[in-house]
């Protein structure tokens, strides 16, 4: 019973002590942020280009098909109360909401942020970061805000690409396959479709762009300097990632409903 | 200390504690300006932890370490990196940054620090690398270098900053005889060239005599001895012979602390 109440302690101040140590890491890159947009503004864009461009494949193709389920389960399932001309508002809505930031931050989480830790780890691995401390560069400014912004940058756009793509396929197997009005398709998603709901997976991707990126870089800045330190900063990533993102896609859904109702 | 003094780095009374293993207890040390220092010891003993001590990566439990006019266990971060700039470091695998070909790699800390035209850093990037005798392979990838072609453009991106302390940690571990009598030569010419002061963290007795002005033996977190390689190799003492001459038992023993290798053995039989 004494050992057991010992690990738990000890297993909750190792956790109190890493997510203080998350929280400052984050505001060390917050303060340095805006001097790295101006200053350093051509690696920003280039960890745009590589965190967001080159994920665009894998997001278009998987928003893609998850609209295409999207509709067939949709109309399957509507088609029981007659209402399958309701597929178009239904796909719509999931995606915006809900889908379209939860999957595209999940899907980025398995890509970029893995190839971000896992950069940054073996960058500590190889001394990479410890030369640029003793070339008076810090390593936080020069390597992990431009990677931590390129993250945030391009979280909502891909978000937004998942979801656009994703009512397209809802269209094709919904309106293309099995028959649905297209006409019918637009309108009711068009009557049906708020501002709210967009500004909800906006609001939704911008944060899970910051947990994402911040999630990346801060395990792969504190890896352990090994191969199996670096291997365990990119399993972390992705599972904490996915954690964070379900934690704070239910928060801000709960506060969301709690201010327009 | 004033800024011109005589020793470019001076270590008194350090003492610092890994947990409960003590790694250095009253290290004194005073290295000569201009000179090449040389720290050695046996594996383990610190000698690298010596460097970021003197490099201002580590903090000692008690002591003062001196760099250039630097009290660098007071000086904050920013005053840290100031003194860096000072500083040139070369370390064990290069540490070349692996996004950039050797050109980059070697412009990158004027990149980071000056406004220079970029015609100037091609002029002087391009002196840097002749001077390490790789001027011909400013394209290539870190990759595409053997570990003493690494070792060289690392060099020439320590020296690109023009700077007064050279610090070079193991700079012969797995080299062949070719590569290390260069970097033994380079070492040598760029502190007697540039008049800077050096500082070479190795193990490897013979090559480290031949470039040496004086030497540090480390063991046990104090020194064991100190003087001019030749002063190192006539001592007495049954650590300087063991080390200097690499005998396999002495005061450092070959075999790490171990129970009853009998009763280990058997021991795993009842197991």
């Amino acid at each position: 019973m004494t050992q057991w109440f010992f690990e738990l302690v000890y297993t909750l101040r190792g956790f109190l002590q890493t997510f203080g140590a998350m929280n400052l890491f984050f505001l060390r890159i917050v303060s340095y942020s805006p001097r790295a947009i101006i200053r350093r503004f051509p690696l920003v864009i280039r960890q745009v280009y590589n965190s967001g461009t080159l994920s665009l494949v894998l997001i278009m193709v998987c928003g893609f098909f998850v609209g295409m389920v999207l509709g067939l389960q949709g109309y399957d399932n509507l088609s029981k109360f007659n209402s399958e001309d309701s597929v178009g508002t239904v796909a719509a809505l999931s995606l915006l909401q809900e889908l379209g930031p939860v999957l595209a931050a999940l899907l980025w989480s398995g890509r970029a942020g893995t190839a971000l830790a896992s950069e940054i780890g073996l960058m500590r691995a190889t001394d990479q970061l410890s030369a640029m401390e003793m070339m008076a560069v810090d390593p936080l400014r020069r390597v992990v805000v431009p990677r931590f912004l390129g993250g945030v940058v391009s979280m909502p756009l891909l978000a937004a690409i998942f979801s656009g793509i994703g009512i397209f396929g809802a269209y094709v197997s919904g309106v293309i396959i099995l028959g649905v009005d297209g006409g019918v398709f637009f309108s009711q998603m068009q009557a049906n479709v708020e501002p709210v709901h967009i500004w909800q997976g906006i609001i939704k991707s911008c944060v899970f762009g910051v947990a994402a990126s911040l999630m990346a870089v801060f395990e792969g800045y504190n890896s352990i300097p090994t191969a199996e330190g670096v291997g365990r900063a990119t399993t972390r990533t992705v599972v904490l990632t996915a954690i964070a993102v379900l934690a704070l896609d239910y928060m801000i859904t709960a506060a969301v409903l709690a201010l327009t109702d | 200390m004033s800024e011109r003094s005589e020793y470019v780095v001076e270590i008194q009374g350090l003492c610092f504690s890994r947990g409960q293993r003590r790694i250095f207890q009253d290290l004194d040390i005073k290295m000569r300006r201009g000179d090449v220092t040389a720290i050695m010891g046996p594996s383990g003993t610190g000698k690298t932890t010596l460097l970021r001590f003197i490099t201002g990566q580590l903090v000692p439990d008690r002591g003062s370490v001196w760099v250039n006019g630097y009290q660098v266990d007071r000086t904050p971060r920013k005053g840290l990196y100031e003194m860096r700039r000072e500083i040139g470091m070369l370390f064990q695998n290069g540490a070349l940054l692996s996004d950039y070909n050797v050109f980059e790699n070697v412009a990158f800390p004027l990149r980071e620090h000056t406004n220079l035209p970029e015609r100037l850093i091609h002029h002087v990037v391009l002196t840097k690398l002749h001077a390490v005798g790789l001027r011909g392979a400013w394209q290539m990838s870190p990759t595409e270098l053997s570990g003493g072609m690494a070792r060289r453009v690392a060099l020439a991106r320590a020296i690109v900053m023009d700077p007064e302390i050279l610090i070079y940690d193991e700079p012969f571990a797995g080299l062949d005889p070719i590569s290390m009598g260069v970097v033994v030569r380079l070492i040598r010419q760029m502190n007697d060239v540039l008049g800077i002061s050096s500082i070479v963290v190795s193990h490897d007795v013979g090559e480290i005599s031949a470039v040496a002005d004086s030497s540090y033996l480390i063991s046990e977190g104090k020194v064991a001895a100190s003087g001019t390689p030749d002063e190192l190799s006539k001592d007495g003492s049954a650590l300087v012979r063991q080390f200097m001459h690499g005998m396999a038992d002495g005061p450092v023993p070959f075999h790490y602390p171990a129970p009853d290798y009998g009763s280990q053995l058997l021991g795993r039989d009842d197991e």
